[in-house]
């Protein structure tokens, strides 16, 4: 068996994330080998009984302190700077990604790509094609680590985190949780999948089609009777209730834009906004209706609660309103 | 020791017209005596003997650990216990031990001697401090061994509030208690250092240990009820179902981390503060050197002390934080980084032109410098946004907070020991024995985690209790470290505690050191000065000791 020393890179990304890693250490060593060889130069030099010269006045004390209080700073400066640009291109994903869903929950990971074809602790990804993963927990915070991509980003519980990639090279690899999350935490993970992309497409057209989250949200949003007062679509129908008494507001297009509230104030509709609405509709009252929507708190499990918020996110604006 | 008299005598204040030249020790010998103290110095012992009992229980969790990671399956322990052996390993080091070590054992016996005062303001609450302590920290152990706790000591939620298992409530409730007793030996130092310093003894006169027991008192009377707060917090929401960190609930799970990290990331310089104050001690007594740069020495460690406030976010890079607030969290790091190399610099400078003795404490102080400087290094190298995106959460950060907090801290400590053991008891110990256990712990030590930033940067996440086999040649040298790490701790307290009885006697100052310590008898007497000095010399110059250097032994 051979002793592994350094991670594969899997993608460009990786690659300048090491080239970072080793300036830097090649700078940090630069900085503390001459305090380690003086230490022990003067260790032996000025060990007791030796003939060296010894005391004297020092001289401009404050100009050395304020040499080496500046100098290395500035210099890792530099690297603060470096490292800061590519945190920045791992922030912020290109238009045009390939998005997966993935939810993390005790102890695995489940994720679904575009054309609802799932998979449970794998993760199959088209080489060379921007991914982006848009990931939520049903319970507690996981984080899902990609060692050979250098990349992690914690999954939340109540919210959309998303890690963007680039695999460059097929392969496989490594897929961890490093964010300790109970008893299997070590368990919890498995394989990504890089394929050329011909493979990701063949990989996609023999997996098994599930009903996506929204999709699974859409029938919920029926059975629960949502749909009786927000329209059979939500944003499908008049927005004014699709036939019933009740005068409730249309949800087509609503996530993520700010949303007025009868207090005066405005709230961006993000998940926890939504989720609130359903949960709690009384605290944050559409400006213009009547606080009449039940509250489905208790009601409903943490997943139907994730399945009917990604089926509102989905929804379109109603044609013939800007946004 | 010598047993003359069964003076019961604790107070401080009643008899101090008749000054009573005995040391400290000898003033009672019933366990009533020790236990009803009120001189600074027995409650160090006190401290001393607690602390070394926590210790040996922390590090019982840490072989659990190693021992398990030595394969990758998982063979010894199961997935239940071995999470609530690092979470006892982590709680009780953290909270038992390195917060309380320095400070509370060589804080408490030397402050006022150092600064020429005959106890702490608050001799009374100093001995509460340790009550509290005490009383916490075995409600914390039985709780943890007999009920056990799996989060981790970091306790993050909503898994500490909602899904672990076990006693998390009690435990928190131990560490919030346990958090009084720091915030009332904060509070001493701190009056003490401002209001008892004899006459002469000026701010820039003081040592630099009290220096940095300074900074390390303000860190703990100001982060430590945040700790508090947060989990106060844990408790409302786990046991009351108030909605604070759970999002079911209307919480923010994130809230959690800010407040326990506000905490934790000055917690860190709570341990090594007076861990450089230490060195800075060993590093002039043995170059027979004032410190240079004293002036820029004492300020690095306010500034640490300041900085240590604003850098929590760098914990929280990959947790959803804002990219824009992560960035700023980074620079701030980069800039904390800079009064710690201050310290470094100063240290290597004061050995130029030196006269070096290599005693057993000045190896410990060298050797402090060796993984201090090498923990902080890899901090910058984590403290850089896109390099922690891939090291966070693996061992590389276990080796990082080890070197610092083991390497740095507990080496500092047991420099500590060395050096004052004879001012403390009287007896100087075996020096061969002693540099021999300061060699394999700087072997162990490294052997122990160097490989874990191998490991880390592999890949290889922290809390796993098994592992891809490919990782297993470097946790099986890190579990030999381990062993070797843990002989180099035990040697001491084999050789320290036979010097009590064999041990060759020391007089007042055998190190030819400086500081107002060294100038009364070893052990102290009770109310350590017959009459109370006038400092009329700058700290660290030869007039310090001009009339106490003993003949060496
Ligand atoms: C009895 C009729 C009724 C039912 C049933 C109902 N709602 Fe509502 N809903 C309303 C009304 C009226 C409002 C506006 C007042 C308010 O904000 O509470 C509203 C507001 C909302 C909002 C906030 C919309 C915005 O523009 O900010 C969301 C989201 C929402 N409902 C989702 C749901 C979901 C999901 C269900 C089913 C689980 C549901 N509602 C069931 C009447 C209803
Ligand atoms: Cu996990
Ligand atoms: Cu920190």
């Amino acid at each position: 068996m051979s002793i592994p020393l350094w991670p594969r890179a899997a993608s460009f990304y990786a690659d300048r994330i090491d080239l970072l890693v080793v300036s830097f250490s090649a700078l940090l060593l630069c900085l503390a080998v001459p305090v380690f060889v003086a230490i022990l130069w003067f260790a032996v030099k000025y060990r007791r009984g030796s003939p060296a010269e010894r005391g004297g006045p020092v001289k401009r004390e404050a100009g050395i302190e304020a040499a080496w209080m500046a100098i290395p700073f500035l210099l890792s400066l530099g690297f603060w700077f470096w490292a800061a640009e590519l945190f920045f291109v791992r922030s912020t994903p290109p238009p045009g990604t390939l998005d997966i869903t993935v939810v993390g929950k005790q102890w695995m990971w489940k994720a679904q790509h575009p054309g609802g074809q799932s998979e449970i602790d794998t993760l199959h990804v088209p080489a060379g094609q921007p991914v982006r993963l848009r990931m939520t927990s049903q319970d507690v915070i996981h984080s899902l680590f990609l060692p050979e991509l250098r990349l992690k980003q914690d999954v939340l519980p109540g919210r959309t985190t998303e890690l963007w990639f680039q695999a460059d090279r097929p392969g496989t690899y490594a897929l961890r949780c490093t964010q300790f999350c109970g008893t299997d935490h070590a368990t919890m993970g498995g394989e990504l999948v890089v394929l050329p992309p011909t493979g990701y497409a063949d990989w996609l057209s023999t997996s098994a089609v599930e009903p996506t989250l929204a999709q699974e949200g859409a029938a919920l949003f029926r059975r629960l009777g949502c749909s009786g007062c927000h329209g059979s679509s939500g944003g499908g129908g008049a927005g004014g209730g699709g036939g019933s008494a009740v005068r409730a507001p249309d949800l087509g297009g609503i996530y993520r834009l700010p949303q007025p509230l009868a207090d005066g104030g405005t709230v961006i509709a993000d998940e926890r906004y939504l989720r609130d609405s359903i949960l709690d509709p009384v605290a944050q009252v559409v400006a213009g209706y009547e606080p009449v929507m039940p509250s489905f708190a208790g009601k409903l499990e943490e997943a139907d609660l994730m399945r009917l918020v990604a089926y509102i996110a989905s929804l379109k604006p109603p044609s013939g309103t800007t946004p | 020791m010598t047993a003359t008299s069964t003076d019961p005598g604790t107070g401080t204040g009643a008899a101090r017209a008749a000054f009573d030249p005995r040391p400290y020790t000898a003033a009672g010998h019933t366990l009533r005596s020790w236990l009803t103290t009120t001189d600074h110095k027995r409650v160090a012992i006190l401290y001393l003997i607690a602390i070394t009992g926590f210790f040996a229980l922390g590090a019982v969790g840490a072989v659990l650990v190693r021992l398990e990671l030595a394969t990758p399956r998982p063979d010894l322990l199961s997935a239940e216990t071995y999470n609530r052996a690092f979470t006892m390993h982590g709680i009780v080091m953290v909270w038992f031990f390195l917060i309380p070590s320095i400070p509370n054992v060589f804080g408490n016996f030397l402050i006022p001697l150092m600064i020429g005062a005959r106890d702490l303001a608050f001799p009374r609450l100093n001995l509460l401090s340790w009550y509290i302590y005490v009383l916490a920290g075995l409600f914390t152990i039985v709780t943890l061994v007999k009920g056990g706790v799996d989060t981790g000591w970091t306790f993050y939620t909503p898994l500490s509030t909602q899904f672990a298992n076990g006693h998390v409530l009690l435990a928190a409730a131990g560490v919030f208690t346990a958090g009084f007793s720091s915030i009332l030996t904060g509070l001493n130092f701190i009056v003490t250092i401002h209001t008892m310093r004899a006459p002469g003894m000026t701010w820039f006169r003081l040592p630099i240990f009290v220096w940095s027991h300074y900074a390390t008192s303000i860190l703990l009377v100001l982060a430590t009820p945040v700790l508090a707060m947060a989990l106060i917090l844990i408790v409302a929401e786990r046991g009351f179902g108030v909605g604070i960190f759970d999002p079911r609930l209307g919480g923010d799970p994130l809230l959690f981390q800010h407040l326990f990290w506000f905490y934790s990331h000055p917690a860190v310089y709570i341990m090594v503060l007076p861990a450089m104050g230490v060195v800075t001690e060993l590093i002039s007594t043995f170059a027979g050197r004032a410190v240079f740069g004293y002036r820029f020495v004492a300020y690095a460690s306010l500034a640490i002390a300041a900085l240590g406030f604003l850098v929590w976010g760098h914990h929280m890079f990959v947790s959803g934080q804002s990219m824009y607030a992560s960035v700023v969290f980074s620079f701030l790091s980069f800039l904390v980084a800079v009064p710690s190399a201050v310290k470094v610099y100063n240290w290597a400078a004061t050995l130029y032109r030196a006269e070096i003795r290599f005693t057993a404490p000045l190896l410990y102080g060298l050797s402090f410098i060796g993984l201090f400087v090498f923990g902080g290094l890899t901090g910058l190298i984590l403290a850089s946004l896109a390099l922690d995106v891939h090291a966070h959460d693996t061992t590389f950060v276990v080796a990082h907070f080890h070197y610092i907090m083991v390497g740095g801290a507990v080496t500092a400590y047991l420099g500590a020991m060395h050096f004052w053991w004879p001012k403390i008891t009287g007896r100087l110990y075996p020096d061969a024995l002693a540099k021999l256990s300061v060699l394999l712990l700087y072997v162990g030590f490294n052997l122990t985690f160097f490989p874990q930033y191998i490991l880390g940067w592999l890949g290889m996440p922290r809390r796993y209790h098994e592992y891809p086999a490919e990782f297993q040649v470097w946790h099986l040298l890190s579990t030999a470290g381990a062993g070797l790490l843990a002989f180099a701790y035990l040697l001491p307290l084999v050789y320290l505690p036979w010097s009590l009885r064999w041990g060759q006697r020391a007089g007042p100052n055998p190190w030819g050191a400086t500081g107002l310590e060294w100038r009364v008898p070893s052990p102290p007497p009770t109310h350590n000065f017959d009459r109370i000095p006038t400092v009329t010399w700058e700290a660290y110059t030869p007039e310090a000791t001009a009339e106490t250097k003993d003949t060496p032994p």
